[in-house]
């Protein structure tokens, strides 16, 4: 009985879907297959960013930048353009899962994400392999876009630690004329990664590193390892290139340790918002932090605040937005230039030819700068800027 | 009692029902689940939670009597119902008083308020919502009015719709290869079903309803009592057939995502049979579980890698056992010095172990030897006879080998001597010791073969991802293993693989609401507790155990 | 029989083995780097400077373990959620009283009734928080075995968590610096920072007053009589449930009243503070002997001691890198090496024997 309910809702199914397929022109020619986008279907794009966890203010903010960028497009083509989101949990199985995830829906173009370089590496592979692409807006891992180790179908707008690190380094020795330096890291890849860059490229212009310290990023008093490096200096300069809680913590308690009173205090994108200004209140006056040039001031950034501040209740949480604002950009840029258009109004995608899109990006005026990408996927300007923290703005400094 | 309406316990339900929707909305999640259809056009996962609040009101105002009197429904339902609207109805006036309230309430936002006062001003919204509510009340009251004939089906037919509308994404990923485009897009959108889904299962839910209870049941408890002993034998042996086969056709069915959904089931199923030796069988309180699976990702990340810190290059079939072994001696050297320890104190040590692990991982000091925050890329995948094996569905199987391999394991000694023996330990220690059971072996054991099924569940984590980062070892999965055991209920093997179905399927499944997903879990766990204490599926004697306790308690006695 | 002592002795070798190596990599580290002065060279000011440290974090340790040590000694429940109510306290207050009377300058023109008031309210809520959880997750669930009101509690946390993090969302709060508090006094010709002075004198004032209200009070007497047996007490007419909760809820005031304080000295609160001290308080309330109220106080206090002064005592000497990352390993360790020498903690006894 119950099997004849079901032959019959199939064969009802069947006969409703054979009525649907009406013909179709476009033809299919790329290598890696196409996305069809019927014409009243959206363009599904997906992203991947850290939207559960204590790393949640880094994911969503980049997330609120993705449905800005999206609300700004409006139509795409004549078609709404659609986000799903996914959430990469900040570690490798997230990544893998999310991944897994959209490459198993044929309808999705491309995907914004990961947040975290260690998402990233796992959902590179995936995306690749299945002919997607991924723009991330805040991998700066180096490895992801080490030409061993890059994966087809990978690129980004943040920028690699490589350039930020060493961007740092020459601005303390050079134009900060300091020769003594300290760093903290707290286990983040990409912490990890900007403070051994540093450092390295520190020593390399002939500086030197009197600490190189890590902390926990969970961790609540910073006094002890803070007294540890006003021992071992004490420094001239400390870098601490991690993310708000433990950056706005080390900027005040800074102040409170001996022999760190007249340090100069440096720090990272990651930090860079206005959340953290908030946060670390008048300690932070002063410091410098390297970050890519949002041109403050620049038109369509404060567009982007307001709207942000309108639709979500909040100052940005986080630095990325920016970041994922442009990626979302790039992707749809890319849609819009190797969409093939029907008369109905189907759209068809290549997927080989959206990559090639992608890596074309070339000149794009995005809020973080001139997005250009090289053929392993680094899109991010590579010029960066140096803010300093003067009445509680980011005002750019350098170059 | 029965015919006297209780105002008390009305407004108490009501205001309670009021209160919680209040919660839902101020957290963000009524605006968040606005945006997500369950029936296009007609019905968002937001509204279902909006609108259900009343009518459980409503519901429960009026349940528990013999006989409801129409009227008395009536009028219990509606005041059920309009209370639970002035707890939102206070919000809203609140945003009209202090317009700044979403600089410290950031989820109060004028989408939440005009959801709630259903598009109109705030004024006219709240009474639409005070008199909507009301009625929504009445029509959850109304439901012990019907006559079961009815009621029965129709709670069917709603329940399986909304059901299926809210894990639209299983059947789609499922459906996706076999129905054409067209059809696709006939029965679902990109997030939730059509109309015309949506009615096709309330009608067969509801006709499946009527002919089971008209008749349909009757006649299959009649053939299932009329087979013989031989037919029964040979009928259990067929449905054991089925099952192995469909164990083996799964992936297939499910496809990439779903199946991968299922590899992570999988590997905290076999955590869970590792710590269910620990915790279930001998009753020691391991919070540290996580260390183990750490350390057999660790080494076989170390062994396979083909980066810079592979130091061996090895394969993947060779270097599992030794991933499997070093996770072993791990858990022998953690044993001994808790031997002593007992109950909470052991809690904690373990929990220090897992911590010492992850922070090991992380640290600067073994960088050089284990990749420090940078992790270790380029982990070798396994082959077969020449096959690499890189999609969800490869890893399927391999999971399936070792949990296959668990579960036996963990039945055979559960009823060997040695199982026994821990049994006897989680009762009581010093009985056991004085019935000339070895403790220090015992306990030794139970850690030891615990560790191996982590490791083993660690080095399948680690090729499957091909890279490893200290940040995937954290405490939360020792708690998400434990958890799963004792919501299946412990010392059960069926009871972990349903746990890891919930806690670990279900939380997959619901990705999509992933702001909330953590605050859903909690109340799940907190809930299922509640209804459950003994587990979803505890084992024959767990479930004496809670038996006897309710006939002492019923004779009055105390503890 | 002469096989078991001959094990006994064969385990006995080994955890002597692992106490020794313990004890032998701790001084190796002390030696070189107090005598043969290896890495950086600490002054006697910086020295004094890791144990003030390491004393205030460790009050608020102890004043957290406070709040698990009372349940678990009327209970035997571990209440993982225990970290939340001192989070949700302290957001609270934060956003809601705290900030507004900062702006409006109330907090520094009257800065001891200002904090007060926000104490008490942090308090308040706190309470609030934990009587709820006590009524929903707990006491329907008395009689079950002890593990499951450990999920409902791990529930509870992540709930409680998620639940603030959706209120108030997910930015870092600045918590109001308050001007008095800015700089340093000096005692005995140390200086100290206000705020680390202010946060080690309150905690022993609260910690006495605990003392006594649990030792003095006759609510305190019933929560010491239910704790040493909930029947026994019922039928010397003891509400056993009144007691349970009033536990709980001076634990959350604990807790509450901790969060201020955290906020005073880090100025900063979020959604997820409550994990980390969560976790650190219930390994201090063990590390003293959970159960136990003085106990709960040395804990906290080795604790944060250990973890301040621990990385660059033992470890910088062994020439480690990034030796205050690893404060958790040494803090861990040290907790196995002293529940080695005593399985009891160090002043717990009688739980321990009992059912622990």
């Amino acid at each position: 009985m119950k099997r004849t309910i079901f032959l019959v809702l199939i064969s009802i199914l069947m006969v409703m879907g054979l009525a649907a397929c009406g013909g179709q022109a476009l033809e299919c020619t790329d290598a890696i297959g196409c996305v069809e986008i019927a014409p009243d279907d959206p363009i599904l794009i997906a992203s991947s960013l850290v939207i559960s966890g204590p790393n949640t203010d880094l994911g969503l903010d980049s997330q609120y930048g993705v449905e800005i960028a999206i609300d700004f497009r409006g139509e795409l083509l004549g078609h709404a353009i659609e986000l799903q989101p996914e959430d990469d949990g900040c570690n490798a199985e997230g990544g893998q899962t999310s991944a897994t995830k959209i490459v198993s829906n044929p309808q999705i173009i491309a995907m914004v994400g990961t947040s975290c370089s260690g998402a990233g590496v796992p959902a590179a592979k995936i995306i690749s392999d299945n002919g997607y692409a991924m723009v991330s807006p805040s991998n700066t891992a180096p490895a992801l876009t080490d030409p061993e180790l890059h994966e087809a179908g990978y690129l980004r707008t943040a920028h690699n630690d490589k350039v930020q690190g060493r961007a740092m380094a020459e601005y303390a020795i050079n134009e900060l004329g300091v020769t003594k330096a300290a760093a903290i890291h707290d286990g983040d890849p990409y912490t990890e990664g900007l403070a051994s860059v540093f450092s390295e490229a520190f020593q390399e212009l002939g500086g030197e590193m009197v600490a190189f310290e890590a902390i926990d990023a969970n961790a609540d008093d910073v006094i002890a390892p803070l007294t540890t490096i006003a021992a071992a200096g004490p420094p001239e300069f400390l870098y601490y290139p991690v993310f708000i809680p433990l950056g706005s913590l080390i900027t005040k308690q800074a102040q409170e340790v001996d022999g760190l009173d007249g340090v100069i205090l440096a720090a990272a994108d990651g930090v860079q918002s206005p959340s953290f200004l908030e946060a670390a209140g008048d300690a932070a006056e002063g410091m410098y932090v390297s970050g890519p040039d949002l041109g403050f001031g620049n038109e369509t950034y404060d567009k982007f605040l307001a709207a942000y501040q309108e639709k979500y209740g909040t100052e940005p949480t986080a630095p990325f937005h920016a970041h994922a604002f442009d990626a979302t950009n790039m992707i749809l840029d890319a849609i819009e230039k190797v969409a093939q258009q029907a008369d109905d109004g189907t759209l068809l995608i290549g997927r080989q030819d959206l990559r090639d899109a992608l890596f074309a990006t070339s000149g794009m005026t995005g809020i973080t700068g001139t997005i250009t990408c090289d053929q392993y996927g680094d899109c991010a300007d590579p010029k960066i800027a140096v803010s300093q923290v003067q009445g509680a703005d980011f005002v750019k400094i350098w170059p | 009692m029965s015919s006297q309406l209780d105002l008390r316990n009305t407004a108490r339900v009501g205001l309670l029902a009021g209160v919680i929707t209040l919660g839902v909305s101020a957290v963000g999640m009524l605006e968040s689940f606005d945006k997500r259809d369950l029936i296009i056009g007609l019905l968002t996962l937001g509204q279902l939670l909006l609108f259900s609040a009343p009518f459980a009101a409503g519901f429960l105002v009026t349940r528990g009597e013999d006989k409801v009197d129409t009227g008395e429904a009536v009028v219990g339902g509606a005041v059920a119902g309009a209370l639970t609207a002035v707890p939102l109805i206070a919000l809203i006036l609140l945003t009209l008083a202090a317009p700044n309230i979403r600089n410290s309430l950031v989820n109060v936002s004028p989408e939440l308020i005009s959801l709630l006062s259903l598009g109109a001003s705030e004024i006219v919204g709240s009474l639409l919502l005070l008199v909507g509510m009301a009625v929504l009340g009445v029509a959850g009251a109304m439901f012990h009015v019907l006559p079961d004939a009815i009621r029965k089906p129709l709670i069917s037919g709603l329940g399986w719709m909304l059901g299926f509308a809210i894990l639209s994404e299983v059947s789609l990923n499922i459906l996706r290869p076999i129905l054409g485009r067209g059809l696709m897009r006939a029965l679902f959108g990109t997030k939730g079903i059509t109309p015309l889904l949506a009615a096709i299962i309330f009608v067969v839910a509801i006709g499946l309803t009527i002919w089971w209870s008209k008749g349909g049941q009757q006649r299959y408890e009649d053939r299932k009592a009329a087979m013989s002993e031989e037919q029964r034998k040979q009928s259990r042996r067929i449905s054991i057939g089925v099952g192995i086969v469909s164990l083996l056709i799964l992936p297939i069915i499910l496809g990439t995502y779903l199946t991968e959904v299922v590899d992570n089931v999988g590997l905290f199923i076999l955590m869970g049979l590792g710590l269910n030796i620990v915790v279930g069988f001998a009753g020691l309180l391991d919070l540290g579980y996580v260390a183990f699976f750490a350390i057999g990702a660790y080494v076989m990340g170390i062994l396979t890698s083909q980066g810079d810190l592979g130091i061996a290059g090895m394969s993947f079939w060779l270097a599992l056992p030794i991933a499997v072994g070093a996770a072993v001696l791990a858990g022998v050297t953690l044993g001994i010095p808790v031997l002593r320890m007992r109950g909470d104190y052991l809690a904690i040590v373990t929990l220090g172990f897992g911590e010492i692990i992850r922070v090991l991982a992380t640290s600067d000091l073994l960088k050089p030897y284990i990749g420090g925050a940078q992790g270790i890329l380029q982990i070798g995948k396994p082959t077969i006879f020449g096959f690499e094996m890189v999609k969800p569905i490869h890893f399927y199987y391999l999971i399936l080998a070792g949990v296959g391999l668990a579960v036996f394991v963990a039945s055979r000694l559960r009823d060997a001597r040695l199982g026994r023996q821990w049994m006897a330990l989680r009762e009581d220690e010093d009985v056991a010791e004085a019935m000339g059971i070895h403790l220090v072996s015992t306990k030794l054991l139970a850690f030891g073969i615990g560790a191996a099924f982590s490791g083993l569940a660690g080095a399948i984590f680690s090729a499957r991802l091909s890279s490893i980062f200290p940040h995937s070892f954290n405490l939360l999965i020792s708690i998400n293993v434990l958890s799963l055991i004792i919501v299946g209920g412990i010392g059960s093997l069926p009871g972990v693989v349903v746990g890891a179905l919930v806690l670990v399927g279900l939380p997959e499944l619901l990705r999509e609401f992933a702001e909330y997903r953590m605050l859903l879990y909690g109340a799940l766990l907190i809930a299922m507790m509640i209804a459950r204490p003994e587990g979803l599926w505890p084992s024959p004697i767990t479930k004496r155990e809670f038996h006897a306790a309710e006939e002492e308690e019923a004779l009055g006695g105390v503890q | 029989m002469s096989q078991r002592f001959k094990d006994i002795d064969y385990i006995g070798v080994v955890l002597w083995l692992f106490r020794t190596a313990i004890v032998v990599v701790v001084l190796w580290g002390t030696i070189s780097k107090l005598f043969l002065e290896q890495g950086n060279a600490y002054t006697t000011i910086d020295w004094i400077d890791f144990l003030i440290a390491g004393l205030s974090q460790g009050s608020l340790y102890a004043l957290i373990a406070l709040g698990y040590t009372l349940v678990y000694g009327v209970l035997f429940m571990i209440n993982f959620a225990h970290g939340e109510f001192f989070m949700s306290g302290t957001m609270t207050a934060t956003i809601f009283v705290a900030l507004p009377l900062s702006s409006s300058g109330f907090l520094d023109a009257n800065p001891i009734l200002g904090m007060l008031i926000i104490i008490i309210v942090a308090m308040l809520v706190s309470v609030g928080v934990a009587l709820l959880t006590e009524r929903v997750a707990y006491r329907p669930l008395r009689r079950a075995p002890r593990l499951v009101p450990l999920i409902t509690a791990i529930g509870a946390s992540f709930f409680w968590q998620y639940f603030f993090r959706g209120l108030y969302g997910s930015t870092l709060i600045p918590f109001p610096e308050l001007q008095v508090l800015v700089g340093k006094w000096t005692v005995f010709g140390i200086e100290i920072l206000k705020t680390r002075a202010v946060v080690m004198v309150a905690s022993v004032i609260m910690l006495i007053g605990l003392y006594i209200f649990i030792m003095r009070t006759k609510t305190g007497t019933a929560i010491r009589a239910v704790a040493e047996d909930k029947d026994i007490a019922a039928l010397m007419g003891i509400d056993v449930d009144r007691t349970i909760s009033i536990t709980f809820a001076t634990g959350a005031a604990m807790a509450g009243a901790a969060g201020i304080l955290y906020g005073m000295v880090f100025r900063q609160v979020h959604f997820f503070m409550g994990f980390v001290p969560g976790i650190k308080a219930f390994t201090a309330a063990v590390l003293g002997g959970i159960g136990s109220i003085p106990g709960a106080a040395l804990g906290g206090l080795f604790l944060g001691l250990i973890e301040a002064v621990g990385p660059p005592l033992f470890l910088e000497g062994l020439g480690i890198p990034g030796a205050h990352q690893l404060k958790d390993v040494i803090a861990f360790t040290m907790l196995v090496l002293v529940l080695i020498f005593r399985p009891q903690g160090i002043v717990g006894e009688r739980l321990a024997e009992k059912k622990a």
